[in-house]
Formats: structure tokens, C-alpha cells, sequence
């Protein structure tokens, strides 16, 4: 596994990827001991028999199933209704820690929400041949139907979240970027709910940063880029595809937490290029549509004509500057897996600073160079499909057969541009429950960044951890639980109080 | 309220009383089926159920004879009838599922589980003597189910769809389950079959025991008739389902701030008409047109409703 610090690497530059084994790094234990941050876990869970922590856990998971939160998993056969386990060991993040990762964020964020104005509008970044016009305009994420518009309030991303590794105490890289309808908030909601009913001990000996004023940040951040005419109190409603998405259960809980309608296509209507809902007392006019639908099945006269989850006439009523949608459509072309390696290029060419968050090396089978490196090295590296989501269809080299190797050779070969590949990181580890007892086990942060008139960041985030030993896949889709993030507002519980709380056994 | 949420509302109730209606159905002509075996015509009890079912024409592509074994099959399990019992929780839950957060969590759990117990069915449950017994617990889930709208829904739009559908669902029933017994209502002899075929009518709507607290009297015809059609203590007479009907629309119109239609007319004045008829004047004009009459212009509202607050 790879563990060295890259800052990015836009050229596909292999002399910087020095292979180097090493081991995970242990966010709670270091070297010369347990880190600041995790001193009161560590204590409570060496105080704490492992009987009560089964206990916890059970009524984590009853807790969860009477709110009804499920996940939906299909092609698998089972009840597709399925609940995402739930690791009672909160993640733990200091202030500084945090304090550092929020300022990368903004700048990245910032940074995306430039690009999409530049590729939709001057194409600045591509006539300076920073990134290959082709690359941008060639690609399935390149809207056409978003040229020469500008959104309400030049806001492209309302939401984004950026999926973050760790790989040391100081670094952390940017893993993907999620510029169009970002789940998972949900979770980390539901999550500090669940421990503050099971843990509200341990949870007081800890300053922990809220996260429930996320709702209203949400609607706030929406509001803010309601067409003028709206007024004071613009009409936002959620759009999803229905029951059947898999995120379902998050687009009715967010509607019901910040009390908007949460609609499906057939509630809406265009009419003289307004957007209205069905209502029980005649049709109601929307100002902001949270969409929680992908780009091609928004709008069946505009993308795919098959589409029966859009709204016929929305874009016409969109640029006509009647009704504004979050995210904006076209986003993808700025999280594409393809366009991931220039985002630092972004950040250069656009604010003019130096990029706060590193990126993983990327390689783009696309290219002659980078394709013959990655196929001489594939059982080292992580091979992803360019436009694939939800960790389906990737190969991890080096907990890979022969046979899914050459399987993923030959794949490549067949069609390269479909295909990136990266150096296998060693991501962090946390103290978690399994079978055998507390383990460590890999895990990424999901921060959510909300973009209006300015940029908002709840201090938290959705935790994902891989449950099976070694596993790298923290995907919740591929056997992946979530646990709760917990910033704290301080560098770690207060030292001078260590020895008197350590005597509170349990939580 | 949006509209598709009144609308899944709306139907995920009568879907559901529907299928409390089937079983009473089935459970009255199972058991005058076991008497008229003795007396020869089995069949015809079968076949006036599956009229009142209104999905006769569909059994008829399907099956032959109608018996014990066809008409439960069909009314119970065919996914072809979709006024089938357990076509109807099918459909009940997936209206309930696009709605949940308008629910409350009784009425979910009352639903979802029903439909859980449902779909794992074997087809023994439904079989000779097992009949009866899931009949009746089909009726319980349909009575809990009612029970938990009522006790927990806050009274606003929500729970006005919601009683509109069962109220609408269960004027429709009674209507036509005394429709299919219209015969036994035309003047002439009354003989010892007709006694036990109005037995099983007032059962049906559970107003045996109610009919001899109205009225006092052995049974008639007349009397019978009066106490479905016209009789407002009745909790299933067409005129306190139509009540219930007319004063929920107008309740939504009020809460609307008066915005009333054509649905609130025709609901009035069926109201209206049930309270101040008279049941001579019915048998007169004939009680098989009264009721075919009355089963159309209940479609009919139906289709108001949907057109002004559903679908305009």
C-alpha cells in the first residue's frame, strides 16, 4: 500500500508515486500512545464491558429501525429494504485538525463553482490549455443545454460533498468530489441523534460541535438563490424520483426537517414557463426545487425524452430565471473522474492559491503513458470506471485474484477512456465493533459544503467505515456501515480532569 | 396538501375498506352457500358475490363454475383482481408507502403489517374450515387499521382524504350488496329461504343485533331496506356513509376558505335525498334501479373529487 504525501499530480507524473508499504495510520493509537482527541474514548472503552457495548448496540439498531431509515440495495436478491449498520464508536476529529480540513474545502468548492462558470461561459481555463478542451467538452457530463446561462446568484453547487481519506496525522487527500446530488446527510443527522440517546455521558465529557443546525443552513442556503420576484419567503420543495431511489428515506426526512413538500415529477407543472405544484387547493407556484434527480431525467423535452420522473418544461422555466434548481444541471462535468486530477489546476488558475487539499495521483487510461503504467502495475493500483459511483464495478490490485486482474486488463484495453486507476492508499483506521471485539478498521469523511450567497459548513460529516478486516470499500452499497463524526471544539477532553472522569465506568 | 398525497390517501383508505368488504362478502355467501347446498342452488350465492364484487367479467375469463374453491381463489389470492383482499393491502401499502410521512405510525404498522402476514400466506389459511378464520381476522386488521386513523390523525386535510375514501368506499359496498339481494325485496310471498337470505344480508353489514334494536319486530323486507338505505344510526346505510361524505367535503371547502365545486353539490344533494327519502317511495320506483342508480352516482363523485382536488 502507498502512503506517502502527494499534492496532486494533474500531469500524470509517475517519478513522484514511490511505493512505500506501510501501515495504516491508527487515529486513535500512535506511536508513543493514544492521540489527544481520543483519550476519553479510550478510557470508556476499556472501562466498558463488552456486554454493554452488545447491549448498545442492539438498541442502536432497534433505535434505527423503528425511525425507519433504510437503504435501498438492489441486484443482490433479499429485502432490498436494508438497514446501514451502525458503529457505536463515534470518529473523532480535532478543532485544529478540522479547523484546517474546512478551509480546503471552501477553497476547493469554490474553485469547482468557477470552473462550471468558466466552462459554461468564457472557457478561460481550456483557452489556456490548463485542461484539454476535449476532456471537458467531449464529456457525457458537458450539458450543452447550460451554455451561456448563468444560475441565479452564479451558484452552481449548493451542495456538494467531498470525499475525504486520511492517511496520516497532517495528511488527508481528496478522494472524489460530489458535485451533483450528494446523499448522506441523513445519516449524519440520525447518527448524533442515536448517540446522544445512548451515550449522553460520554457525549457530555466531550465538546462536540452540533451538527443539527444543518437543515436550516439547507434551507437558508436555498433560499438565498430564489429568483427576486420570490420575495421574503420563497416556495422550496425537494424533488426525488420516488420510493424506489435509494435515498429516499433522506429527501422525505430533510423536507420534513426543514418543512418543505417533498414532490415527485408528476406533482410539478410548467405553465407559461413557471413551475407550479399540484395542490389539494389549486396549483401553487415553487421557487426552489432541491433536486434529487440526476440531470438526464430532470426534464423529458430537454434530456432523455423517456424520462417518467421529470417535469416537462422545467429548463425552459429554469433559464428563463423563474425557478432556480440546486445543484445546478451540468455539475457533473466538474466531479468526473477524468477532471478530478486538474482540480488543483483550478484552484491555481481561478483564486490564484496554492491548493490546501491534496488529491490522490490519478492516471487516465486514456492516455498512451499512463494506460501502459497502469497495466504493468495493475495489482498495486485501484482501478475505477471514470463515470461509476457507489464503489460498483472497481478493481483493488492488491487484494485482487490473477484472474480479476486480467480481467480488468483486458477491460481496459477495450476501452481505456472508461477506466482511471490510482495507487492503493492506506486509509486511516478507527476503534470499531466487530465479531472478535474492538478492531480498527478503514474509514473515510464525507463533509457536506452548502454554497449561497456565501459558503456554509456544518462542522461535521458522514463517516463511513469498511466492517470487513483489510477491507478498503467503505461503500454502504458494498457492506460499508457509518459511524458519527464528532469535531471537537477543543484539542481533546480537558486533561486536568483526566483522573477523576476516568473513575465513570461506561456511558 | 399536494395532490398526490390526498390521492394516495384517499385510495390507500378505500383500498383498504374494500378489502374488509370483500371478506365480509365472502364470509356471508360461504356460509348461505353451506345452506342453499342442502337446498340445491350453491352456485347462485357464489355468483351474486362475484356481482357484487363488480369484477364478475374478469372471473369469467379466467374460471369456469363459480364455487368454494374458484370464488376464494379469486377474491382472496388472483393477482388479477385488483379488488382481490390481498390485491387490495397490496395496493393499501404501496399508497401508504409513497405517503409515509403523512401517516402516523399506527397506521402504518397496522398496514405493513397486515400486508407482512399477507404475502407469506399459504393457501391452507384460506381453505375449508381455516375460512372463517381468516375472513374474520381480515376484518380485524381492516377495524385496526380504521382504529388508528381515527385515534391518532390530526384532524386537518389528511385525515379528511383519508375518512372521504373509506366513507365513499363503504357507501358503494352496502349499495351493492343489497343490490345482488334485490330480488328477495319484490312484493309477493316471503318464504323460509328469503328469512335466512336476509339473515345473512344484515350480517354482512354487521346489523343483525342492530335491526332488532331498531326496530323490534321480526324481519321484512321493508324494514330492511329502510335500515341500509335511509337509516342514519346505521353506521353503514347509504345515508350515513353519504353524511359522512358530504360533510367531510365541505369541511376540506372550509378549510380551503370556501373553495367548494361540483363535487360538493353532488355530495349534498345525495346527503340530502338519503335524509329525506322515503322507503316506499324507493320501493316503488324499485329498489334494483334505486341502487343501480345509487352505485353510478357514487362513481360519479368519486370522480368529482378526483377531478377537483386530485387531478383538475
Amino acid at each position: 500500500m502507498l502512503g506517502s504525501a502527494y499534492t496532486d499530480q494533474a500531469t500524470g507524473d509517475r517519478s513522484r508515486v514511490s511505493p512505500a508499504k506501510t501501515a495504516a495510520f491508527d487515529e486513535m493509537r500512535a506511536e508513543d500512545g493514544v492521540r489527544a482527541a481520543y483519550a476519553e474514548i479510550e478510557r470508556w472503552l476499556r472501562a466498558t464491558p463488552r456486554e454493554q457495548l452488545d447491549r448498545k448496540r442492539h438498541e442502536a439498531e432497534l433505535l434505527f429501525r423503528r425511525i425507519g431509515i433504510t437503504f435501498a440495495v438492489y441486484g443482490e436478491g433479499g429485502d432490498p429494504e436494508r438497514l446501514i449498520p451502525f458503529d457505536i464508536i463515534p470518529r473523532i476529529i480535532a478543532r485544529s485538525e478540522w479547523d484546517r480540513l474546512s478551509v480546503g474545502l471552501r477553497q476547493r468548492v469554490r474553485a469547482l463553482n468557477a470552473f462550471l462558470a468558466d466552462v459554461y461561459g468564457k472557457q478561460e481555463i481550456l483557452k489556456a490549455g490548463k485542461i484539454p478542451s476535449a476532456l471537458v467538452l467531449e464529456n457525457e457530463g458537458y450539458r450543452q443545454e447550460m451554455v451561456g446561462f448563468v444560475p441565479p446568484g452564479g451558484v452552481y453547487t449548493h451542495i456538494s460533498g467531498i470525499d475525504m481519506v486520511r492517511t496520516g496525522p497532517n495528511e488527508f487527500y481528496v478522494l472524489e468530489d460530489n458535485c451533483r446530488t450528494p446523499s448522506g446527510v441523513s445519516y449524519m443527522l440520525e447518527n448524533r441523534e442515536a448517540m446522544l440517546r445512548l451515550f449522553p455521558k460520554l457525549c457530555a465529557r466531550h465538546k462536540i460541535a452540533p451538527v443539527g443546525r444543518y437543515p436550516e443552513e439547507l434551507l437558508e442556503t436555498l433560499k438565498a438563490v430564489a429568483p427576486a420576484r420570490a420575495g421574503a419567503h420563497p416556495a422550496v420543495a425537494i424533488l426525488t424520483p420516488g420510493p424506489y431511489n435509494s435515498a429516499y428515506y433522506e429527501h422525505c426526512f430533510l423536507a420534513d426537517e426543514m418543512g418543505v413538500e417533498v414532490v415527485e415529477g408528476a406533482d410539478l407543472c410548467v405553465t407559461d414557463k413557471v413551475v407550479y405544484m399540484r395542490t389539494t387547493a389549486g396549483p401553487k407556484r415553487v421557487d426552489v426545487i432541491y433536486r434529487r434527480i440526476d440531470d438526464e431525467f430532470l426534464d423529458p423535452e430537454a434530456f432523455r425524452p423517456d424520462s417518467l420522473v421529470g417535469v416537462p418544461g422545467l429548463m425552459e422555466a429554469y433559464r428563463a430565471g423563474n425557478v432556480a434548481l440546486a445543484n445546478a444541471p451540468g455539475g457533473g462535468i466538474a466531479d468526473d473522474k477524468a477532471i478530478y486530477p486538474y482540480v488543483p489546476e483550478m484552484v491555481r488558475f481561478y483564486l490564484g492559491e496554492e491548493p490546501l487539499l491534496a488529491n490522490v495521483p490519478t492516471f487516465l487510461c486514456e492516455r498512451d503513458e499512463d494506460r501502459k503504467y497502469v497495466l504493468s502495475n495493475i495489482d498495486k493500483l485501484v482501478v475505477k470506471l471514470a463515470k461509476g459511483s457507489g464503489g460498483y464495478g472497481m478493481l483493488i490490485g492488491p487484494h485482487a485474484t490473477k484472474a480479476e486482474c486480467e480481467e480488468f486488463h483486458a477491460r481496459i484495453l477495450a476501452r481505456p477512456g472508461d477506466y482511471i486507476a490510482q495507487p492503493t492508499l492506506a486509509l486511516s483506521t478507527c476503534p470499531t465493533v466487530v465479531e472478535q471485539g474492538i478492531a480498527p478498521r478503514h474509514v473515510d469523511l464525507r463533509p457536506f459544503v452548502l454554497s449561497g450567497k456565501e459558503i456554509r459548513i456544518v462542522p461535521g460529516g458522514l463517516t463511513r467505515v469498511a466492517l470487513k478486516d483489510g477491507s478498503l470499500v467503505v461503500n454502504s452499497s458494498q457492506g460499508g456501515g457509518t459511524k458519527d463524526t464528532w469535531i471537537l471544539e477543543d484539542e481533546g477532553p480537558d486533561s486536568g480532569q483526566v483522573q477523576s472522569q476516568s473513575q465513570t465506568a461506561g456511558a | 396538501m399536494l395532490s398526490r398525497t390526498a390521492d394516495n390517501l384517499f385510495w390507500l383508505a378505500r383500498y383498504t375498506e374494500r378489502a374488509g368488504n370483500v371478506a365480509r362478502g365472502l364470509a356471508v355467501a360461504s356460509r348461505m352457500a353451506a345452506i342453499s347446498a342442502r337446498l340445491g342452488d350453491e352456485v347462485a350465492e357464489w355468483r351474486s358475490l362475484l356481482t357484487a364484487s363488480g369484477g364478475d367479467a374478469g372471473f369469467y375469463r379466467k374460471y369456469e363454475t363459480p364455487n368454494a374453491e374458484s370464488v376464494v381463489h379469486w377474491l382472496v389470492f388472483d393477482p388479477d383482481n385488483s379488488s382481490g383482499i390481498l390485491s387490495c393491502f397490496e395496493a393499501a401499502r404501496r399508497n401508504a408507502r409513497a405517503v409515509r410521512t403523512a401517516l402516523t405510525v399506527d397506521m402504518w404498522q397496522a398496514l405493513n403489517d397486515s400486508w407482512n402476514h399477507l404475502r407469506n400466506l399459504a393457501p391452507e389459511a384460506t381453505e375449508g374450515e381455516q375460512l372463517p378464520n381468516f375472513l374474520g381476522w381480515v376484518q380485524d386488521r381492516v377495524t385496526l387499521f380504521n382504529g388508528a386513523a381515527h385515534d391518532t390523525m390530526l384532524r386537518n386535510e389528511p385525515w379528511r382524504f383519508v375518512h372521504l375514501g373509506t366513507m365513499l368506499e363503504r357507501a358503494d359496498n352496502t349499495a351493492r350488496l343489497l343490490d345482488v339481494k334485490h330480488e328477495l325485496f319484490a312484493p309477493g310471498e316471503e318464504g323460509a329461504v328469503d328469512y335466512v337470505q336476509w339473515q345473512a344480508v344484515l350480517r354482512s353489514v354487521s346489523a343483525l343485533r342492530s335491526y332488532q334494536w331498531v326496530y323490534r319486530e321480526r324481519l321484512s323486507a321493508r324494514r330492511i331496506a329502510e335500515l341500509m338505505i335511509l337509516r342514519p344510526e346505521l353506521p353503514r346505510s347509504l345515508a350515513a356513509c353519504h353524511a359522512e361524505v358530504a360533510d367531510t367535503l365541505e369541511a376540506i371547502g372550509i378549510g380551503q376558505g370556501g373553495r367548494m365545486g361540483e363535487c360538493h353539490r353532488q355530495a349534498g344533494l345525495l346527503k340530502a335525498q338519503l335524509r329525506y327519502g322515503r322507503i316506499d317511495d324507493i320501493l316503488e320506483e324499485g329498489l334494483h334501479e334505486f341502487l343501480t342508480g345509487m352505485i353510478t352516482r357514487t362513481a360519479e363523485l368519486g370522480a368529482e373529487i378526483d377531478a377537483f382536488y386530485i387531478k383538475p
